[in-house]
């Protein structure tokens, strides 16, 4: 009788709301704010990566021009924030634990001066050995670097050692037995680099202190609600004492996800007791906030002589940095990534994550899992061209389906793999040949990741003209997802996109919100919206039924904003039944809704697991990924021809966005898999800079990139929506890796696949 | 403190005059002194192109351009461009065509665009590439805006 539901708003690619002010410069990101009387922050870094602090002498840095506070460890109490292990102050106190880390700080009428008063701070250190290697930090003589480790706040059983962070260990099967079951075992040892996450804006904030001794602070954020709970505890304050609010951010892939500035700012700003607004410069923003962590995998994967997949064994070792940040998680998460998306009986996935005296490693799009799957494709690979399978015929007889457990037992309830697969077999043509002097080869993985995860909410308000308000706490990044959630709700309650208004994240006034992270905003905060939606749809229904005398039942919501009798042309518009709320009877009308995501990542009747992070993890999304390469035979340089990347998305909201999401996700894995990499030279980052750290370009990145979108329903999603914010990076380095190996004909196993190490592949295998 | 100069540019189409320190950027003046928010200070070393302004009709970093050297030049950053209809195109095809992600890196990469359509009418993808690689983006692949730049070339003929 009346149209389906969907299709008005969900499903299309409309504008993101916020296009027209960034295409005219008018958005506003955290460097463009200000508040009267407003001072300039910066950071005096540690000289040395591992040091005990003997002495800070701040007088002459106090007595320089314009400076108004200077704020040192003494300043910030001995609170400490992490979420997994709080092992980390809001600045060093007694001892330093990585080149840069910061030891003090400075407010100033200007940037300059404060730069200029953090080099006539003196800072006395007592040198200790810079632990720059996992394998080192594990060397029973070396020093701890963190003394009071075994004192701090762990939210897990994470095993803590001596400089082990954590450790852990899954279990499904019998591993041990199952390899004199396999016809074919493959091992191999697998490296990847640090990779810088270069959102394009640094990172920054704004702190300011009101009469109440209320904190107001902005800063360029994944989480308002991580920021306010990373200052409340790295300065010892109630988290009510903070209000913390986003302005536009530029870009975060992880990075802005945890805390960064923001406790020195607001250290400073009740200090100085003035605004403080601190931007971090490209070189700090490398030095001083976190990365990708660099991965050491033992992988060792056993077969039938079909290609069924009998047992997998992986061991890695992780450099955790100075500090504990994410990193546990990423251990955890690695390793529950890395069966792969298959059907594999026996497995064993074990792990240590290790303090060095290196820069904080952390979130970063993909989480652990592009490391594994680095690994595990290639193997897969390996076995398939041992077993003279074709790779997509391999990877089809052992990919998971629906209804068939993860690793551990979780429920994959939706799962698109198997359509995947065939639709970028079907869109590839044959490989042309390389031309003289070049060689070409193609290569194909595919991945698995979650969109999920603790909690999360919404708040739908209609106001008196029968507007609508949606109020998440999400923060928008840059991805989309104000859009994309003003889809949904306007979806849910049949109005136009343009009836829907978002609101800025804001503790005070936003549901709680764990962050732009774990791909999950669309699908956990997008099922909140639904619901808090259909909450309003019940009020104005009670309250339609109350003017129109009728009951509840016999009531519908019409296109644009209007409600009325099923079969009958009695109908009211929004404002009135709203007005109605307002000003006569019920109440304004509000929908609310909250909700923890509490899908169990383990079946203990499958698995068993030590040091799990997560024990409620996530859905489940899927990609293939087929990657033509040519290699330059004299340089050793790869090349990027083309691209075929089609991935289960559940429901795409917005496609464009979706497809943006694989675009930028690819050629930020082509960058990881071809050349970026953080380079220390001994304690020291060598190249934090934008001259000496390259990331792709537009000549890099190739223009035939084609996304393809499938759609295997996730049930209890919004409209059938789960996650894509990471999944399109994951086997972006496996695929090209696979690729390079069929142009060589030998696999490469260290990341990043450079000119050089292609090169003397090239000639070691032609020696 | 370093010496203070007077300066007088046009910018975005007015004459301004004021006073810079010998040393300050031209990103600095816009964005500090001015309060012209459109130029992002991305990496302030003239690699990341987010800072991109027009001077005197040539995209440059703003970032490694003295102040004090545009002194009767004609400055023109994204905002200076409101009523050009072809920044309008590109602006329009950039934010209905998915190449507007996070946005830091989009006011200097429509400043390449928009110099780009002025030499050259119907630019194929190559030359878009090439054209707009000073500019570094993170988000989006490239692909898109490679795209809403031609969608902007060919809208000038309807």
């Amino acid at each position: 009788m009346t149209a389906p539901d969907e299709g008005q708003v969900v499903g299309r690619s409309l504008p993101k709301l916020e296009n027209l002010e960034k295409v005219t410069g008018r958005a506003h990101y955290i460097a463009d704010l200000s508040r009267p009387r407003m001072l300039h922050g910066a950071i005096l870094g540690s000289a040395f990566a591992h040091a005990r602090i003997k002495s800070v002498s701040i007088e002459a840095a106090l007595a320089a021009p314009g400076v108004a506070a200077v704020i040192t460890g003494a300043d910030v109490g001995p609170g400490r924030m992490g979420a997994f292990i709080k092992d980390e102050g809001a600045i060093a106190q007694d001892k330093v634990r990585y080149l840069g880390e910061p030891v003090a700080a400075v407010a100033a009428e200007t940037e300059a001066q404060a730069r200029a008063a953090c080099r006539l701070i003196d800072v006395v250190y007592e040198e200790l050995p810079a632990l720059t290697s996992p394998e080192a930090a594990l060397a029973p003589d070396a020093p701890a670097i963190h003394e009071a480790l075994q004192d701090y706040v762990k939210i897990f059983d994470s095993g803590s050692e001596g400089n082990l962070c954590s450790r852990s260990r899954f279990d499904e099967g019998d591993v041990d037995a199952a390899w004199a079951d396999c016809d074919l075992i493959v091992e191999g040892t697998y490296t990847t680099q640090a990779q810088a996450h270069v959102a394009i804006e640094p990172c920054g904030a704004l702190a300011e202190v009101d009469q109440a001794g209320r904190i107001t602070l902005w800063s360029a954020n994944q989480s308002v609600f991580r920021v306010q709970a990373n200052v409340a505890e790295a300065l010892s304050i109630p988290m009510s004492r903070l209000r913390c609010l986003t302005p536009q951010v530029g870009g975060g892939f992880g990075i802005k996800m945890e805390a960064h500035v923001q406790p020195i700012v607001v250290a400073l700003a009740e200090k100085s007791g003035r605004p403080v607004k601190l931007i971090l410069s490209r070189e700090e923003d490398f030095e001083i906030t976190r990365a990708r962590h660099p991965f050491k995998i033992r992988i060792k994967t056993g077969a039938k002589k079909d290609g069924t997949l009998l047992a997998r064994h992986c061991e890695v070792l992780v450099d955790c940095g100075a500090y504990a940040d994410d990193s546990p998680g990423v251990l955890g998460y690695s390793l529950l990534m890395s069966r792969g998306p298959y059907r594999i009986p026996n497995v064993r996935a074990e792990g240590q994550l290790v303090y060095t005296n290196k820069l904080r490693f952390g979130a970063y799009r993909g989480f652990g899992n592009p490391q594994v799957t680095f690994a595990g494709e290639q193997q897969i690979d390996e076995i398939a061209r041992r077993l003279d399978l074709d790779p997509f015929e391999m990877r089809r007889r052992n990919m998971v389906v629906a209804g068939e457990p993860w690793f551990l037992g979780g429920e994959v309830a939706s799962c698109g793999l198997a359509e995947c697969l065939d639709k970028v077999e079907q869109a590839a043509p044959p490989l042309p040949p390389a031309a003289r002097g070049k060689r070409r080869g193609r290569g194909l993985a595919i991945n698995a990741h979650i969109s999920g995860l603790l909690g999360t909410g919404a708040i739908v308000r209609m106001l008196e003209d029968g507007s609508i308000v949606l109020n998440t706490g999400a923060t928008d990044i840059g991805q989309g997802s104000d859009t994309v959630l003003a889809q949904i709700c306007a979806e849910a309650l049949k109005v136009p996109l343009d009836m829907v208004k978002v609101a800025s994240p804001d503790t005070d006034g936003s549901p709680f919100n764990w962050g732009t992270t774990a791909s999950r905003v669309t699908y956990t905060t997008g099922r909140a919206v639904i619901a808090a939606s259909e909450e309003v749809a019940r009020q104005i229904k009670e309250q339609a039924g109350a003017i129109l005398e009728c009951t509840v039942e016999d009531l519908e919501l019409r296109s644009g904003g209007r409600v009325g009798i099923v079969g009958s042309d009695r109908e009211l518009p929004f404002a009135a039944v709203s007005g109605r709320a307002h000003w006569a009877a019920g109440g304004p009308i509000v929908g609310h809704n909250t909700l923890v995501y509490d899908g169990k990542t383990m079946d203990p009747k499958r698995g068993s697991a030590l040091g799990l992070p997560f024990p409620q993890i996530g859905v489940f999304s899927f990609i293939a990924l087929l990657v033509d390469v040519e290699v330059d035979e004299a340089s050793g340089q790869v090349e990027v021809l083309e691209a075929w990347s089609a991935c289960d998305v559940g429901k795409a909201i917005n496609p464009k966005l979706v497809e943006v999401q694989l675009e930028g996700a690819f050629v930020q894995g082509l960058g990881y898999a071809l050349f970026e990499e953080m380079v220390w030279d001994g304690p020291r980052l060598a190249n934090p800079s934008l001259m000496d750290y390259k990331i792709p370009t537009s000549l890099d990145a190739p223009f035939a990139l084609h996304s393809i979108l499938i759609e295997a329903p996730q049930p209890e999603g919004p409209f059938g929506a789960k996650g894509v914010g990471e999944i399109g990076i994951n086997p972006v380095p496996a695929a090209i890796a696979n690729a390079v190996a069929m142009a060589l004909g030998r696999p490469l196993k260290d990341l990043p696949l450079s000119g050089e190490r292609v090169l003397a592949a090239l000639m070691e295998s032609e020696g | 403190m370093s010496e203070t100069v007077a300066f007088t540019i046009d910018l975005d189409g007015r004459r301004q005059i004021g006073l810079a320190e010998a040393d300050a950027t031209l990103l600095s003046l816009l964005r500090d002194g001015l309060e012209i928010t459109g130029p992002k200070r991305g990496c302030n070393q003239g690699v990341c192109g987010a800072c991109t302004v027009m001077i005197d009709g040539w995209p440059q970093r703003a970032c490694l351009t003295l102040a004090a050297a545009c002194e009767g030049k004609s400055v023109t950053t994204l905002e200076g461009y409101a009523e050009d209809p072809v920044m309008q195109r590109l602006a329009r095809a950039f934010a209905e065509g998915g190449a507007v992600q996070c946005g830091f890196c989009t006011t200097g990469m429509l400043i390449s665009a928009r110099k780009l359509l002025e030499e050259e009418a119907k630019p194929d993808p190559d030359r878009i590439r090439q054209a707009l690689s000073g500019n570094l983006c993170r988000c989006i692949g490239y692909r898109k805006i490679v795209e809403a730049v031609t969608a902007a070339a060919e809208g000038a003929e309807t």
